[in-house]
C-alpha cells in the first residue's frame, strides 16, 4: 500500500485555493450590489448598458474580421512555404513568433507614427482606417498561435498528395486551396481563431492607443466609475476565456473529416 | 479531343523553370509584404528613432538617457516586479507540476489543475484586475474575512494590492499555471528507471533530486522562468487597471509617453521601447534556446 501523499496534497491544495479563492470572492462580490441580499443587479446592470451592448459588438466584429484576415494570409502561406518554398521556413516562421517578443505598447507606438497625420499612408487619419489598423493589430498579435495551428493542421494531412490529386484533376492553384486544403484544415483555422477571439476581445493596449470605442476601454471605464459591475464584467469574462479554451481544445484535437460533436463520432474499426 | 489534350499539356510542358520559380516566390509575397508593413517598419521606426536627435542626426545620448534618473527607476522597478512574480510562479508551479505529475495524486486532480490552468493562463488583462480587487482590495473577500474572522488588518500591517507585492501576487495568477503547465512534460520526462537506478546505487531521495532530477529539469525551469519573465515585463493592461496608470513599470511610462509625450522627448520614447524590445527578445531568445537544450533528456 502506498503512503498517502501529504505534500504533494499540500501542494495541490494551496494552489487550488490561489486559484478558486479570487475567483469565489469576484462571484460573491457580483453579487452584492443589493445591500443586504443577493442579486443579480451587477449583471443586470450591466447587460442594460447601450454602452455595453455597442462596445461588445465592436469589439466582436474587430475581432472577426482579424480572425479573417488571420486566416487568409496564414494559410496560403503555410501551405506554399510547405510545398513548394521549405527553404523560407525558418523565414515565416520566425516571422510568426516575433509578436510574441514585441509587447503591443511597442507595436501600437511604431503604428501611431508610420501612419500617422504625416505619413504616405495615413490610416490615422480616418475611422475606417483606423478600424483597419485596429484589425491590423489584433491578426499581428495572433500571428504565433494563427500560424502555429493551421502549421500543426497542415502537417496532419498530406497536401503534397492532395494537391497533386487536385491538380490531376484539373484544379487550379485557387481552386486547390480553397477546395481542398482550406476544409481540411478548417479545425486548425476554428482552434487558432477561438484563441484569437480570446486575445482580441478584450484587448486594451491597441485598442485604448487608437482610441477605439471597443471593450477593453470600456472595462477599464467601469473598473473607474463603478464597484460591483466590474466583478460581474470579470466573472462573464472568465467564462466567456473557458468557452474560448474549451473550443480551441476542442478543435485542435479534431480530426480532419471528423464529425463536429465528440459523441457523434465514427468509431473507427 | 485528341488534338487538345497535348495541346493544353504543351505549353505546361515547355514553360521555362525559370516561370515556376517566379511563381514560388509570388505565393509567400502578402505575408512577407503584411509583416514588413506592420512587424519589420513599426520597429524599424522606433529603433532608428531611438539613435537620433530630434534633429534626425546620429546619437547615443538617448540611450545613455535610460540609464539617467527619469528612466532607470522605471527600468529597476519593472525587473525587480518581473523577477519577482517569475521567482514565485516558478516555484509554486514546478512544485504544482511536481505534485501533480510525481506526488501520486488521483488523476481526476491532474486533469481538473489541466483544464483550469490552460484557462487561467490567458485569464490576464483588466478582468484578472477586478476579479484581484474583489477578492484582496480594501473590501474585498480576503481582506474582510482576515479583518473580521481572524483580526488581522491586513493594510493595517503595510499590504496594498495597488502596490508592488500586490501587483505580483495578481501576476502570479497567470504566471503559477503557465509554469505547471510548461513544467509538466519536464517531469513527466523525468524516467522511472533513473530513480530506480539511483536507489539500487545507494542514492537516497534527497541526493537523487539533487544529483539527478534537478540537473535535468533545471534547463527546463530556467528556460520557463525567463519567459515567464518577459510575459510579466510586457504586461500592461492589469496593472493600468489596478493602479489607474499611476505605477510607473516602463509599459505604463510608454503608454502615457504615446499618450501625451509626458518625456517631452519624443526620441527618449523611443529609446525606452527598445530597451524594452531588447529585453524582451533577450529573454525570449534565451528561452528557446533553453528548451532545446531541455528537450535533449526527451527522446
Amino acid at each position: 500500500m502506498r503512503r498517502f501523499p501529504l505534500f504533494a496534497s499540500l501542494v495541490a491544495l494551496l494552489c487550488a485555493a490561489f486559484f478558486l479563492v479570487p475567483l469565489a470572492a469576484t462571484v460573491n462580490f457580483s453579487l452584492r450590489m443589493r445591500r443586504g441580499e443577493i442579486s443579480l443587479d451587477a449583471y443586470a446592470s450591466v447587460f442594460r448598458d447601450d454602452t455595453f451592448l455597442s462596445v461588445l459588438g465592436f469589439s466582436a466584429l474587430a475581432s472577426l474580421a482579424a480572425i479573417a484576415l488571420g486566416a487568409l494570409l496564414v494559410v496560403p502561406t503555410a501551405y506554399w512555404v510547405r510545398l513548394r518554398l521549405p527553404g523560407l521556413r525558418p523565414l515565416t516562421e520566425f516571422l510568426s513568433l516575433m509578436p510574441l517578443i514585441i509587447p503591443p505598447v511597442v507595436l501600437v507606438f511604431g503604428y501611431v507614427r508610420i501612419y500617422g497625420t504625416a505619413s504616405v499612408l495615413p490610416l490615422t487619419m480616418s475611422e475606417a482606417g483606423t478600424n483597419l489598423l485596429l484589425v491590423i493589430g489584433y491578426t499581428v498579435l495572433s500571428l504565433p498561435y494563427m500560424y502555429r495551428a493551421v502549421d500543426n493542421g497542415m502537417a496532419a494531412i498530406d497536401i503534397a498528395t492532395l494537391t497533386e490529386a487536385a491538380e490531376s484533376l484539373g484544379a487550379s492553384r485557387l481552386r486547390t486551396i480553397a477546395t481542398v486544403i482550406f476544409p481540411n484544415v478548417r479545425s486548425a483555422i476554428m482552434s487558432g481563431a477561438f484563441l484569437t477571439f480570446s486575445i482580441s476581445l478584450g484587448e486594451f493596449v491597441i485598442t485604448s492607443l487608437l482610441n477605439r470605442p471597443a471593450f477593453g476601454p470600456y472595462l477599464v471605464q467601469m473598473g473607474q466609475d463603478y464597484a460591483y459591475q466590474p466583478a460581474a464584467l470579470a466573472i462573464m469574462a472568465f467564462a466567456f476565456t473557458w468557452a474560448c479554451m474549451a473550443l480551441m481544445d476542442f478543435f485542435a484535437t479534431r480530426k480532419p473529416g471528423q464529425g463536429l460533436l465528440p459523441f457523434l463520432r465514427r468509431k473507427s474499426p | 479531343m485528341a488534338d487538345q489534350a497535348p495541346a493544353a499539356a504543351l505549353p505546361r510542358a515547355a514553360a521555362p523553370a525559370l516561370r515556376r520559380v517566379n511563381l514560388s516566390w509570388l505565393g509567400v509575397v502578402p505575408f512577407l509584404l503584411f509583416t514588413t508593413l506592420f512587424l519589420i517598419a513599426p520597429i524599424f521606426y522606433l529603433v532608428n528613432g531611438a539613435f537620433r536627435t530630434p534633429e534626425g542626426a546620429y546619437t547615443l545620448d538617448n540611450l545613455v538617457a535610460l540609464t539617467g534618473p527619469d528612466i532607470w527607476p522605471s527600468y529597476w522597478l519593472s525587473i525587480r516586479l518581473s523577477f519577482t512574480s517569475a521567482a514565485l510562479g516558478c516555484v509554486f508551479g514546478a512544485l504544482l507540476a511536481w505534485a501533480l505529475q510525481l506526488g501520486g495524486l488521483p488523476p481526476w486532480v491532474k486533469r481538473a489543475f489541466l483544464t483550469f490552468a490552460g484557462v487561467a493562463s490567458n485569464f490576464a488583462g483588466v478582468p484578472l484586475a477586478f476579479a484581484f480587487i474583489a477578492t484582496l482590495g480594501r473590501l474585498g473577500l480576503v481582506t474582510l474575512i482576515l479583518r473580521d474572522v481572524f483580526g488581522f488588518n491586513l493594510y493595517g500591517h503595510g499590504f496594498n494590492l495597488f502596490s508592488f507585492w500586490g501587483l505580483a501576487i495578481t501576476y502570479l495568477y497567470f504566471q503559477l499555471p503557465l509554469m505547471m503547465l510548461m513544467m509538466m512534460p519536464a517531469m513527466e520526462g523525468l524516467r522511472r528507471e533513473w530513480r530506480e537506478a539511483a536507489e539500487s546505487l545507494g542514492a537516497s531521495g534527497p541526493q537523487f533530486w539533487r544529483m539527478v532530477a534537478l540537473p535535468v529539469l533545471a534547463p527546463s525551469a530556467l528556460g520557463c522562468f525567463l519567459l515567464l519573465f518577459a510575459n510579466a515585463f510586457g504586461t500592461l493592461a492589469t496593472v493600468y487597471a489596478l493602479t489607474s496608470a499611476n505605477f510607473p513599470v516602463v509599459p505604463i511610462v510608454l503608454f502615457q509617453q504615446i499618450r501625451g509625450n509626458v518625456l517631452y522627448n519624443p526620441n527618449l520614447g523611443y529609446a525606452l521601447a527598445l530597451g524594452m524590445v531588447i529585453i524582451m527578445a533577450v529573454s525570449n531568445t534565451l528561452y528557446f534556446v533553453l528548451r532545446n537544450r531541455a528537450e535533449r533528456w526527451r527522446k
